[in-house]
């Protein structure tokens, strides 16, 4: 392995680290701190939902669908910028 | 006719074929309709949804069959992201989220919610933190991969019972629930259902593995997905909810809301009691404004993602997928097709309860005159089969909340008849619920036979096994391990879904910690796994046996359903400590994590071991 592909390794696991704790960050958020307050959050209403009851049954759903696909792509951009990506 | 041809390979003419098969059951649907009007019996109906669809899936498992070890083990890492993602959602989706799921809503109200939470974020985890790593290391198992990075027979032989524990408690309840509804569509005696459910199980996976499980689970997907969608808009246009009733039941949430206090839901309790059934007593959309309930809320969204996370016969999904790329992109699909089936499920158990309870309704019960409700058709099925029951307590002769007696798990087998549906819908739901617990059930016997037969059989006890004899052995396993399901379903233990919430908790309780922190660790070592794996599952089940038998009090609310908390607390406390005390992995170990690390290159597992 020559210094060059091993910093380019680095960098990569770096970056993805970095991703994966922006993402859990996102998730908790969701899964979480909104659910915590879910009785707080009754109090006002979005679509005519309360809101506690909304992102249980189906806002937090659509955050973590929204993530991950967002995820796919900004992994696979850290892997092809760090020459690790397979083969297209 | 060109369209029809199918040329070159199965898999490069998935979407024509799976067009087809869809196209062809929604053209079985309208023919059981037109035939329901001709006048066939509503019986015969049934029959012919569950009935043909398992002779369908089990033609496609048939077609599957293979004699080859990557094929049976891994589909022959060939299916698509898109695609892998409808056999994941129907690998996940089981007789618990298809039947039980709405119903719970119902009956529990606010706090159920967790389970829909959990059972979708967990999928940002698996994406984020396991599968692609998994893909890259090639392994055919999870303890495939547990076995390799930290070495050992201990380790691969550890993972194995954890596995089998998690997914065997899970089995049974998806046995129990095709039990169930074959037994309702077939009319036979359920400890008759339960066994005819397991041949439709073993005939889609025996011959071909999880090849033919991936493409029976695709196709099961699609009748559940149908199954479940057609009658919530069909319910909700005809009852004037609108289209798309889950963008809009908000206004249904603000009139349960608004009739909870008229009818006392809540205030009034259930004078009599009924084995297995309950009354309604809980609001609707409001929790208890108190920590615990939150505490409970989260504690038990935190049991079921991580769960997600660790259960085997979804980590195994990713397996087969073609490249790293694939296998993440094929998590996000997994939770798309997911999320359409969960995100309904609390429309469907909003609209249920508002046709049931508010009286400007002309299908609502709460407040009638019983006898006019008991000569509801609905409720004397129901009541015939012991599923509901209705029982004047204060003998006015009028129906109040707490007189109405039901299993929550009929919600969604039900409503079809509540909202004075034909009965081709009930057919349609009989054979949704029929695929969803057989492709989760299918899903999960392979994930134990496979680890027993390629890690306690082939890699530990006899590592020279000819290919031959290995494939043998995986399929007598699947029989021997199906027919032990079956078996300990038809004691009919416990309810379908307090088992399935157990086998997350095994399964985060023992695999957890060991896989995130053997790709996101390089320290993890091997005593510390062993540790981790060990001394979780027995602190998870020693709490479990506890507080659920031993009359023991549920540390701040972490109770029976939660045990994992305290699982996987144990597991992650152990796993670093011995680690830490003990020697660091050799350079060979770090050299693997790094290579997992990164997509490109070889797998660390040839392709086929």
């Amino acid at each position: 392995m020559t210094d060059h592909a091993s910093d380019n390794r680095q960098e990569h696991w770096n970056r993805t680290r970095n991703l994966m704790i922006a993402h859990l960050v996102v998730w908790f958020f969701f899964a979480y701190l909104v659910q915590w307050f879910a009785a707080d959050l009754n109090k006002i209403s979005f679509l005519h939902f309360p809101v506690g009851f909304y992102m249980a049954a189906q806002g937090s759903l659509f955050a973590f669908v929204i993530q991950l696909f967002i995820f796919v792509k900004q992994q696979d951009r850290i892997d092809r910028e760090c020459g690790v990506a397979e083969e297209d | 006719m060109s369209w029809f041809r199918i040329q070159g390979r199965f898999v490069d003419n998935l979407p024509k074929i799976y067009a087809m098969y869809t196209g062809g059951f929604l053209l079985f649907v309208v023919l059981m309709a037109i035939l329901e009007q001709a006048g066939l019996s509503a019986d015969t109906i049934g029959l012919l949804f569950v009935g043909f669809t398992i002779v369908i899936y089990a033609m496609i498992g048939w077609l599957s069959r293979t004699m080859q070890v990557d094929a049976y083990y891994v589909a022959g890492r060939e299916v698509p992201p898109v695609f892998n993602g409808m056999a994941t959602a129907a690998d996940w989706m089981s007789g618990a989220s298809f039947v039980a799921m709405a119903g719970g809503i119902y009956m529990a109200g606010h706090p159920y919610l967790a389970f829909v939470v959990g059972w979708t974020g967990g999928y940002v985890l698996v994406a984020v933190l396991m599968a692609p790593y998994l893909r890259k290391f090639g392994c055919y198992t999870v303890p495939d991969f547990i076995g390799t990075r930290y070495g050992g027979n201990l380790a691969r032989f550890l993972a194995v019972v954890v596995l089998v524990v998690a997914s065997f408690t899970y089995v049974t309840a998806q046995i129990n629930a095709t039990g169930t509804i074959a037994a309702r569509a077939l009319q036979i005696p359920f400890e008759v259902g339960v066994w005819f459910g397991l041949l439709g199980i073993l005939l889609c996976s025996m011959l071909g593995g999880m090849r033919a499980v991936t493409w029976t689970q695709v196709a099961q997907y699609i009748v559940l997905i149908i199954a479940y969608l057609v009658p919530v808009f069909w319910m909700s246009i005809k009852q004037d909810f609108g289209w798309f009733p889950q963008f809009a039941y908000g206004d249904a949430v603000a009139r349960i809301n608004e009739l909870e206090p008229m009818l006392q839901v809540g205030v009034l309790k259930p004078v009599d009691k009924v084995a297995g059934m309950s009354a309604l007593t809980v609001l609707h959309a409001t929790p208890a404004n108190t920590a615990l309930a939150s505490w409970q809320f989260v504690t038990l969204v935190a049991c079921m993602m991580l769960g997600t996370a660790s259960l085997p016969h979804i980590l195994m999904r990713y397996f087969t997928t073609p490249s790293v790329r694939a296998a993440r992109s094929s998590v996000a699909w997994s939770l798309f097709f997911i999320t359409l089936l969960y995100f309904t499920a609390p429309a469907l158990a909003t609209l249920t309860k508002l046709q049931v309870l508010d009286p400007n309704l002309a299908t609502s019960i709460i407040g009638k005159a019983v006898s006019d409700v008991n000569a509801l058709e609905w409720i004397q099925k129901w009541s015939a089969v012991d599923m509901l029951k209705i029982v004047d307590s204060n003998g006015d002769g009028i129906l109040q909340i707490n007189e109405f007696f039901m299993r929550a798990d009929i919600v969604v087998l039900a409503t079809p008849e509540i909202a004075g549906l034909p009965y081709v819908i009930s057919g349609l739901v009989a054979a949704g619920g029929m695929a969803a617990a057989m492709s989760t059930a299918d899903g999960l016997l392979l994930a134990i036979a496979n680890a027993l037969s390629h890690d306690l059989y082939y890699k530990i006890i006899d590592p020279k096994a000819e290919t031959r004899k290995r494939l043998l052995v995986a399929r007598v396993l699947l029989i021997v391990i199906g027919a032990a399901g079956a078996f300990v379903a038809s004691l009919k233990l416990t309810g379908i879904l307090g088992a399935v919430a157990w086998a997350f908790d095994f399964a985060m309780s023992g695999l957890f910690f060991p896989l995130v922190l053997g790709v996101w660790w390089k320290r993890a070592n091997r005593p510390g796994a062993i540790a981790g794996m060990a001394i979780g599952l027995a602190a998870g089940s020693w709490y479990l046996y506890m507080v659920r038998f031993a009359g023991m009090e549920p540390w701040i609310g972490i109770d029976h359903l939660r045990f994992g908390i305290i699982g996987a607390g144990a597991s992650l406390i152990s796993m670093v400590v011995v680690s830490l005390l003990t020697e660091a992995p050799d350079k060979e170990t770090q050299d693997m994590v790094d290579e997992v690390r990164i997509p490109s290159g070889q797998t660390i597992l040839g392709s086929t071991h």
